[in-house]
């Protein structure tokens, strides 16, 4: 297993395996104490409280799973599980994140769906969804501060924007178009 | 035999998984596409409450697909539509993390990271505006969402305590 050999560079911190089963448990805290996006407690409890990487190696691993596809914080436990138990860990840092979330959500649902008709009921969660709505539009300005000074860019997110939230069109057939193009002009603009 | 409703579920978010660049909140659009305009698995007004319901409970963004597998298909449908969905990510984080250390620095990866922010971010800005439309039925609860956006923006409160505010304005009736 690859995971014995983890380096560590903090001084007298010497985690240097941590098996699918605390994995399982620490994964478990971290999808039950996030609401609306998860990745602060991840870093709490990977960096903070584990100590199982540093503040360093945590950074990596983000920009890791922010690069690629898929949901981010599966991509933190599958990179962390994987470095420290291999498949086993991947798998038991994914399972442990997702397992309690996916049963309270669906236990909402089903209560939910029976208590609907009540008038109060169903004009709360009318108002969460607007508010919800608000936070979502929020993470996205958030996120375009990082390419505000470079008008391809601006550009790129714009025609996006008018594909995706306004022509509605597919995003198979709009990423398959865009990525290469943006590409292209990342390449050709690289310093 | 596979039920077809599982199937078309199963084949959705597998290719969705490879599409979420920049994670769940980038495919909402997406999502609700599939469900309410192609699948037809439920209203927009459907959507809207179990995109409330995902927020509303702890972990992390991307539960609205186990909500929109169980709307389709019930518990069996929640669990299909969630491994669908981070199945083939999943893989490819897997592989890519034992290389990662080789190409860290590559001028492609910086070049491939650079080209796909600006695509991650119109996703995003999308997914809210889709919500919003799918939400808001007056000008009250435009308010609201206006509300939310600048309140997040311009302080720091947790998003929790902003939601469990909306929830009260609505519960109280300011809004309907």
């Amino acid at each position: 297993m690859d995971s014995s050999s983890v380096p560590r560079n903090v001084p007298g911190a010497a985690v240097v395996h941590v098996g699918p089963g605390a994995l399982f448990e620490g994964f478990m805290r971290v999808g039950l104490s996030g609401f609306g996006g998860v990745l602060p407690f991840a870093r709490r409890m990977v960096v903070e409280q584990r100590e199982w990487l540093t503040e360093e190696e945590f950074n990596e691993v983000l920009s890791l799973s922010q690069f690629l596809p898929g949901p981010n914080i599966v991509n933190v436990s599958i990179i962390i599980g994987r470095r420290f138990s291999g498949v086993m860990g991947a798998l038991a840092a994914t399972f442990g994140l997702m397992l309690m979330p996916m049963i309270i959500v669906l236990l909402l649902a089903t209560v939910y769906a029976r208590f609907a008709q009540i008038d109060t009921v169903r004009h709360a969660a009318y108002g969460v969804s607007a508010g919800a709505a608000g936070l979502v539009l929020s993470t996205g300005f958030k996120m375009a501060r990082a390419i505000r000074g470079s008008p391809w860019q601006i550009g790129v997110a714009i025609i996006a924007f008018a594909a995706i939230g306004v022509a509605r069109l597919p995003l198979l057939w709009v990423i398959a178009v865009m990525a290469p193009v943006s590409l292209a002009i990342a390449w050709r603009t690289r310093r | 035999m596979i039920p077809p409703v599982l199937a078309e579920l199963a084949l959705n978010f597998l290719v969705l998984s490879l599409l979420s660049i920049g994670g769940a909140n980038a495919v909402i659009p997406e999502i609700q596409r599939l469900a309410v305009e192609v699948e037809h698995w439920m209203t927009n007004a459907d959507f809207a409450q179990l995109f409330a319901l995902s927020q509303a409970a702890p972990g992390p963004n991307v539960l609205i697909v186990s909500l929109v597998g169980w709307k389709a298909a019930g518990i069996v449908g929640a669990v299909v539509a969630m491994a669908a969905m981070c199945g083939p990510s999943s893989f490819l984080t897997y592989q890519v993390a034992r290389v990662w250390e080789r190409f860290r620095e590559a001028p492609l990866r910086v070049a491939i990271q650079r080209a796909l922010a600006p695509i991650t971010v119109g996703l995003v800005v999308s997914s809210g505006f889709v919500l919003t439309l799918a939400v808001d039925q007056d000008w009250r609860a435009y308010v609201v969402t206006a509300i939310t956006l600048v309140l997040t923006l311009l302080t720091r409160w947790h998003p929790l305590w902003l939601l469990v505010a909306a929830g009260c304005a609505g519960a109280a009736g300011l809004i309907q």
